[in-house]
Parts: structure tokens; sequence; C-alpha cells
């Protein structure tokens, strides 16, 4: 017999097994009701949490992407053609989600079109120098990116703000562990309420748990009426929680895209997470359900 | 088979010393009563032999198993092998006479067309044919105390460990059960009686294992409960 119980059964076996775990939840079905509820109850609690995290972390990757780091070539190379040979090196160094040459005459183009033309009367374009406009993969490297660019022979100076790179950096990881904790928080209760629930349906039947034990049935084969009353608790749970984020979800979202907010927030759609969300909350239902039977009848196998 | 030796009990809890240095046998096809005043361990004996409880010190072997080494988990096994008897009959109510005599089947993963061989005989055996849809409440004390032993019986066990089976039971009715236990043993299943009531054991002349303070006191072939209760 292995731990969890699940070995070759006669077919007899099976049906009693299963048939057993569904009159559990039937003669229960207050308690059954009430850990269902809790762990959806939970369930949608870690799911806007896991939405509302990926929402900012979006967010702030789609702010990072605006956030430019821009290396300029030596004034002694005049060439522009020689200049943006340099970018080779550069792509060497990594990090790099794009590479953009940047000449000085489009430079000052670009710069003439924000400013007033009067502004930049009597310079020419030697006052700008060649350049690279660059965006990086993951901004926490920032500092170790710039030092590496500065270090190509050929590149003057490199231009980054990796003070704002680093709150971004802080503000992500401090929703991460936010979400982390909370979901694990979450996770525990429900376990609990779950395991209680059961150790309240084995209570009943403490009697015929020691008669089992007693005529040399298995501890495996005890369990395993109460691992499948909250395998199909923690199931059903977990789909009924899937259920509510996902109608939450849609409508709160509806209702920013259409408000002024929305103009300028780009929030992620549900169909994007949907597998992901469905497959983690059955997981965690499983889960939770799974080890709330083992747990609840533990104390009864010892004798 | 039980062998016992040099067996002690010490409950952690209490400190108590519960067995204090048993030696015995109980061989195979054997009827035997456990007698002795009440705290003087017999029931820690018979927990010793069912794996409920664990000894302290000793050599206990039950039907070929090693109780000392045994697993937590395998203790399934040794309780494959051996029939137990209450003094509380431990019926399930809501269940019938005959469910509560197959659910001892099915939970050892019985074939269900063996089940509904071996429940019926077994029924009859033990003189309860035309009880079978009948509640434990709906019973007499012997009547349910008999459910209690077909229970024991239906796993062919190689023994029958039995609990004070007539405490609860008046001298009528405690004969006769005993008269059951007998027959049951000249079917060849071996037969242990934990017992206090001297009448009864002084009745059928058997092998009498007396107890007290944790010891085998005495241990007669001639079936005479010679100790004193106090």
């Amino acid at each position: 017999m292995t731990g969890m119980g699940i070995t070759v059964m006669s077919f007899s076996k099976i049906t009693y097994l299963l048939r057993e775990g569904f009159r559990s939840i039937r003669t229960h079905g207050f308690m059954s009701f009430a850990s269902v509820t809790i762990i959806t109850a939970c369930l949608i609690i870690m799911g806007s949490i896991a939405l509302l995290s990926l929402n900012i972390d979006a967010l702030i990757k789609d702010l990072e992407q605006q956030n430019e780091v821009v290396a300029f070539v030596d004034d002694s190379i005049e060439d522009e053609a020689q200049a943006s040979a340099l970018q080779t090196s550069i792509q060497q160094v990594g990090n790099l989600s794009s590479v953009e040459f940047v000449s000085r005459t489009s430079a000052m183009d670009s710069f003439m079109s924000k400013y007033d033309d009067r502004l930049m009367e009597g310079i020419d374009e030697t006052v700008f120098r060649h350049r690279f406009v660059l965006h990086l993969e993951d901004i926490s490297l920032m500092a170790e990116t710039k030092a590496k660019l500065e270090a190509i022979d050929g590149i003057a100076k490199v231009n980054a703000h990796i003070e704002y790179a680093n709150r971004f950096v802080r503000v992500r990881n401090i929703v991460t562990v936010i979400s982390l904790i909370l979901t694990a928080v979450l996770t525990f209760v429900s376990f609990f309420i779950m395991s209680n629930t059961i150790k309240l349906t084995t209570y009943g039947r403490r009697e015929e748990i020691a008669i089992m034990k007693m005529v040399g049935a298995t501890n495996a084969f005890i369990r395993t009426p109460f691992v499948i009353e909250g395998l199909i608790l923690g199931l059903l749970g977990g789909f009924l929680g899937f259920l509510a984020v996902w109608g939450l979800y849609t409508a709160l979202t509806g209702n920013i895209m259409n408000s002024l907010t929305g103009s300028f927030l780009t929030l992620i759609p549900f169909r994007t997470v949907m597998l992901p969300l469905l497959v983690a909350f059955l997981g965690i239902g499983v889960l939770i359900g799974v080890f709330g039977g083992v747990n609840a009848i533990r104390n009864y196998l010892k004798v | 088979m039980v062998q016992m030796q040099d067996v002690t009990k010490i409950y952690d809890s209490s400190g108590t010393v519960a067995l204090d240095g048993v030696n015995l046998t109980i061989n195979e096809g054997e009827f035997v009563f456990l007698v002795g005043p009440s705290g003087s361990g017999k029931t820690t004996l018979m927990k010793c032999i069912t794996g409920e409880v664990r000894a302290t010190a000793g050599e206990i072997v039950v039907n070929d198993f090693d109780m000392m080494k045994i697993k937590q988990r395998k203790l399934s096994k040794v309780r494959r092998t051996l029939g137990v008897v209450f003094q509380d009959y431990r019926l399930i109510e809501n269940m019938t006479v005959y469910d509560n005599v197959a659910f001892a089947m099915r939970v050892v993963g019985a074939k269900g067309k063996n089940i509904a061989k071996r429940v019926p005989y077994v029924l009859e055996l033990v003189g309860l044919e035309g009880r079978e849809k009948r509640f434990p409440n709906e019973l007499s004390g012997g009547e349910q105390q008999r459910v209690a032993i077909a229970r024991a019986l239906v796993n062919n066990p190689r023994m029958i460990v039995a609990d004070e089976p007539t405490g609860n039971l008046d001298p009528v009715r405690s004969l006769e059960l005993m008269l059951l236990f007998e027959k049951i043993n000249e079917m060849g299943t071996t037969v242990l009686v934990v017992t206090h009531e001297k009448e009864l054991v002084n009745a059928f002349s058997r092998r009498v294992i007396t107890i007290d303070e944790g010891r085998v006191v005495s241990d007669d072939g001639d079936g005479y409960y010679s100790y004193e209760l106090q």
C-alpha cells in the first residue's frame, strides 16, 4: 500500500469507496455547503489578489519599457557608419530588448521638432552626438548593464535613470511578496476549515472507523472515502471560485475600460489568464481537499 | 497462537506498571479464560495482542507476527487473523444485522459474491437466522453480542479475542454465549475469553490463566477460577 492509498483495487472496492465519499457529503449537507463556500470565498480573494498583482505587474512592465537608456558615442568618431558599427559591441552586452542607432542628424531633427526652431539658430548638428537608444529586458540589472556599456570603446557616456528603475523593481517585489503571503495565508485558512469540516463528519463515524481498524482495514482504505469527500468539495469550491472571479473581473474591467481611467490603463483581458487560473483554482481546491481529508482522519488511524 | 515472554507495559502518561514480566503461550486451537480483578492488567494484555497497545519490553508473537517490531500500518495484517468481541458489542446503530457483519468483509476488500455467501452462513452459526434485517436496537443484549461474534468470525480469523463478552448479560444468556464460544472453538478457532465471572469460568473445564498486578499468578489446565475477588 502506498501512503496516499492509491493502489490497484477491485471494481467493487472502488465503487464502495466512492459511494462512501458521496454518502458523507450528502449526510453532512450543511457542513459540506459551508466548506465549499469557504473555499470559494478564499479562492475569490486569492484570485482577486492574483489578478490585481498581474495587472500591476503588466502596468509596471509597460512603464519600464518607456524607461530608455541612451548611450552616447564618443565625439572622436565623426563618421556615421563607423559609429553605427558599434552596434555589434553593444548587443554583446546582453539584457537589451531593443537597440536603435540614432545619428546626430536625426537626433537634431527630433530635437528641433520638439522645440522652437529659433532656439537652434546658429547651432549645427555637431553639437549632437551619435547615440544608441536602448531598452532593457530586466531593469533590475540596469546598473550592471550601464557599466558594461560604458566600458565599450567608443561609448562616451551612458544616461540611465537607475533610481527610477530601482523604484519600479521595489514596487514589483513588494506586490509579489504581499500576494504570495496572502495566498499562503488563505490556503492555510481554507485547509484548516476543510480539515475541520471533515473532522466533524468523522466524529459521527468514529465507531465505524474503530471497527474498521479492529477488523483489519488498511489505513489507506479507511482514509480514502474522506479523501474523496475532500477532493469533491475542493474541486467544487475551486470551480465555483473560478466562475465567481471570472464574473467579477469581467464586470469590473468592463466598467474601468468604459470609464475615463480606461483610456490610459491597459488591463489584462480575462481570457489570457483563464486557463492558468482555472488550473490553479482546481489545483488548490484539490490540494486543500485531499490534505484536509488526510489531516482530519489522522488521529483515528493511530490506533 | 500467542507467545509472550517477559512482557512489560508501563504507561508513559501515568507511569503505571500494567504488565510486569508476563510469560504465557496460547496454542493454536486452545480455549483459554484470562481472569483477574479489575485493574489487574487483563485489558492491557488483550490490547497487546490486538496491537492497540505496544508493550514497553519483552517479546510478543501473535499468529506469526512479531508485535514488538511490526509497523503501525502493518497492524491491519495481524488484525485480519483476529476476531475481537467487546463487552459493549460495538455495533453500528444505523446498519442492519446483515450489514454490520457484511461491513467487516467489505472493509477488508472482500468480493460481493463471497460476502453474499459467507454472511448468512455465519449468522446461522451464531443463531441469528431471520434477524438479518433488524437493527441493533431492536435486539436483546444477547442477540447483539451474537451479531458482534458473527462479525468477529466472518473473516475467518485464527483466533477470537473476547473482552468481558458477558459483562452486560444475565447468567443464562452468558452461559449460552459461552457455549457458542465453545462451539466456535470446536470448529478449530483459538478462543481467548477475558472475564472476571467466577461461576461462568468454573462451569467450563478449560485452561484458566489468572493475572494480578500485571503478573501471571496461576495458569491451571483444570479450569478452576482460584483467584478470590476482592
